[in-house]
């Protein structure tokens, strides 16, 4: 390739925790690389597994899931319910050969504005490495005649 | 232009070579495992000849499964729509029975009723139909009593039937003439009468058409079809395998940038097909849905179109997960005492 | 007229059972489901090894529940999807009365504690070829596994007929038909093909009683069977639960454990 390929990378975080976090990174001044487009939702229990495949579909290459810790979600049980989706649609997705490697979940509290840039830095490096997502994009166009 | 000829058995692959060399895409029958499947071939000895039929139809040649219409990119203030060119390529398809080669007819009378469907008119202006005589039929088919044989030659515009180590061959319309331009040494005109044809398949007649297609306007409120469809679980199944099924949803793809519109198959078995948008559905049960696929084929295609909406070929009883067998079901109706 | 035929007749003389589910002979040796309404409806009913369809799908079907009480017949695979289906309260104890062979012996369970006491007897669990097929996909790299299932999923024309069988999809509105938004597509692309299986897999997850029926109705020979099985050994390994085993719900998906575990969340 003449250009070098940068990664689009989509974020789903929740408002309390992560969304707040990486407000916090934000004010503390801290660089990260910009290839990540966050959408909030209230909580990480309303996020539909399909929204995930959706990602990939609209062109995204890379994807990440946040939210907050164990025992410390807003709405008390939302992020056990997201934990115990994710458990098996990771399993689901290895399973049919979807790219977990691409996917990659995580806790990011609101106080923890360094971690949510490292991970961010960290995830767009490796996606980076993989390339774009071109199999699940070619896909998406396949089947019509 | 019609004419009878010889071909062996071993002149297939010249022929297929023709066709290639021609520019043609050939589908045939090829052997997956258990199943037989109609796919791109590029030697003879990847067609299947042992089977009875293979699973899907070859109606995806011109009505394919999925198909788009028109796509459309937006901006603010303004629509930039782009008509789809119909994507249909030169092809034979080669090794469909009669029964499904007939089928066409039935999809040409919808698509061609009143509009002229420019996307089915282009893919079946490509297509040409060489089709093979039966020697094996199983229990489900019943083309002779639906008007169809073994040995039918509707549809086809080349038919051949097996005979010793080869094939009688029927060259039967100017699609089939031209075929046989793009290979003449290998249709060989015989000295003298054809060679006998080998045993057709033995497909006794069960039911009278006809008698049935008379009957069904006066038993429409029959409790036979609400104990025919008891078992009919509502899935798209018998629609989908089907030669002349022709039913299709219209499906609009779109986000706020842009869009596609695409045909899509659709079946009347399924609980939505009727769902009007007040909500009202005129066919709310199986079995309403069930005797609307029996009165389509029989009795309002032959109101509307002159023909019947049903080949004989069976696949619908292959395919069907409850084993509802379509040749049983209509011999009952015929029996149903009013 | 076969023993289990004998005790079917008996239940609907008694009216015990208004409909019967049973199986009856079909084209090319197969067995069917038969809908018996009538004494004179059970003459074609017959009880053989060939008979191991999982007929539970139909008792959700609309013409089954208005019909009254309902005796079914079948094994394990069955039972499971019957209680399950009471545990999500589809049926009411009581409802449904399973008849059951327990070796050419027919054996009348009418309630679910019958039935939960009748499955601790009976071996059951995913059938070893399910395994091995399963096994077979975990062996593949992820890329293979991605042009496996392409080329299965390929010939998918979104017929349903899996979603249709399966005793656990019986929603009147599936998620597929919702429009407003459309949130899978309809279309049977690509896309449309994979979402539909991901959508359908993640929704048996916790709830497949891993008949393989879904696998058996497919027209086209897609082993989708091995997607839902896969999606309930997942949630039964990493949590223990497993469907149809209880009238008492226990769904792994609406429920949770505080110290469940993962590896992969950083």
């Amino acid at each position: 390739m003449s250009e070098s390929f940068e990664p689009k990378l989509t974020a789903f975080v929740c408002n309390w925790c992560t969304y707040a976090g990486a407000d916090l990174t934000g004010t503390s001044r801290i660089k990260y690389q910009s290839n990540v487009r966050v959408l909030r939702v209230p909580c990480t229990g309303r996020i539909d597994f399909m929204l995930l495949l959706k990602a990939f579909q609209r062109g995204s290459d890379g994807i990440i899931v946040s939210g907050c810790h164990p025992n410390d979600c807003h709405y008390t049980s939302g992020n056990y319910h997201a934990r115990r989706r994710w458990m098996v649609f990771q399993d689901l997705m290895s399973f049919m050969g979807i790219d977990t490697r691409r996917v990659t979940f995580s806790w990011v509290s609101a106080a923890e504005g360094a971690k949510w840039a490292a991970l961010v830095n960290e995830v767009t490096d490796r996606v980076r490495e993989l390339g774009p997502y071109g199999e699940y994009h070619d896909m998406t166009r396949k089947g019509v005649a | 232009m019609a004419g009878t000829y010889v071909l062996a058995l071993d002149a297939l692959e010249t022929l297929f070579a023709a066709l290639q060399r021609d520019g043609r895409r050939i589908v045939a029958p090829v052997a997956v495992g258990d199943r037989v499947d109609l796919r791109d071939v590029q030697r003879v000895a990847d067609v299947s000849s042992g089977h009875v039929q293979s699973v899907m139809s070859a109606k995806d040649a011109v009505f394919p499964k999925v198909e788009r219409l028109l796509s459309y990119t937006m901006t603010p203030g303004a629509v930039d729509l782009k008509d789809e060119p119909v994507r249909a390529v030169p092809t034979v398809v080669f090794g469909i029975r009669p029964c499904e080669a007939a089928a066409f007819a039935a999809l040409d009378a919808v698509f061609n009723w009143d509009t002229r469907d420019k996307f089915f008119n282009e893919r079946a202006n490509q297509l040409a139909v060489i089709g093979v005589a039966c020697t094996r039929a199983d229990e489900a088919c019943f083309c002779t009593s639906i008007g169809g044989g073994p040995d039918d030659t509707r549809g086809s515009d080349i038919l051949l039937t097996p005979a010793g180590d080869g094939y009688v061959v029927h060259v039967l319309t100017e699609k089939g003439e031209a075929i046989r331009a793009l290979a003449p040494a290998v249709f060989a005109v015989p000295a003298g009468a054809p060679p006998a044809t080998g045993r057709l398949a033995d497909v006794p007649q069960v039911f009278d058409h006809a008698a049935l297609t008379a009957k069904l306007p006066g038993m429409f409120d029959h409790d036979e079809w609400v104990a025919q469809s008891l078992r009919c679980v509502g899935c798209g199944a018998c629609a989908f395998v089907c030669p002349t099924c022709v039913c299709f949803d219209i499906q609009e793809e779109a986000d706020p940038k842009q869009g596609q519109r695409l045909r899509c198959w659709d079946s009347c078995g399924s609980r939505m097909f009727t769902l009007h948008a007040s909500g009202h559905n005129p066919r709310s049960k199986q079995s309403q849905r069930w005797r609307q696929r029996v009165y389509h084929k029989f009795s309002y295609y032959p109101d509307r179109y002159n023909m019947l909406g049903c080949v004989g070929c069976g696949k619908c009883t292959r395919a069907c997960p409850v084993d509802m067998n379509l040749r049983e079901h209509l011999v009952h109706a015929t029996e149903v005492v009013l | 007229m076969n023993p289990i035929q004998q005790k079917a007749r008996e239940l609907m003389e008694a009216g015990t059972a208004r409909v019967v589910i049973g199986h009856a002979a079909g084209t090319f040796g197969r067995r069917r489901p038969l809908v018996a309404r009538s004494v004179r409806d059970l003459d074609a009913m017959v009880w053989d090894a060939a008979c191991v369809t999982n007929l539970a799908g139909l008792l959700t079907k609309q013409e089954v529940r208005a019909a009254g009480p309902v005796a079914i017949v079948g094994g394990t695979a069955m039972l499971r999807s019957l209680l399950q289906l009471v545990a999500e309260r589809q049926i009411r104890d009581g409802d449904v009365v399973a008849l059951v062979s327990a070796d050419g012996t027919p054996k009348v369970l009418d309630s679910v504690a019958a039935v939960e006491e009748h499955l601790a007897l009976e071996p059951h669990g995913m059938p070893q070829a399910d395994r091995d097929g399963i096994a077979r996909l975990q062996a593949m790299s992820l890329q293979e596994r991605w042009a496996w299932w392409q080329a299965e999923l390929g010939r998918c024309m979104k017929c349903y007929a899996c979603r249709q069988t399966c005793p656990m999809c019986y929603c009147p509105t599936c998620t597929m038909d919702v429009n407003r938004p459309q949130w899978v597509p309809v279309a049977s692309h690509d896309l449309g093909n994979l979402e539909y299986h991901v959508v359908r897999a993640m929704h048996l997850a916790g709830r497949c009683v891993q008949c393989g029926e879904c696998g058996t109705a497919c027209p086209v020979g897609i082993p989708v069977h091995l997607l839902t099985m896969f999606a309930e050994e997942s949630a039964a390994r990493q949590f223990g639960q497993r469907a149809g085993h209880s009238a008492k719900l226990d769904y792994a998906l609406s429920t949770f454990r505080p110290d469940d575990k993962e590896t992969f969340i950083r």
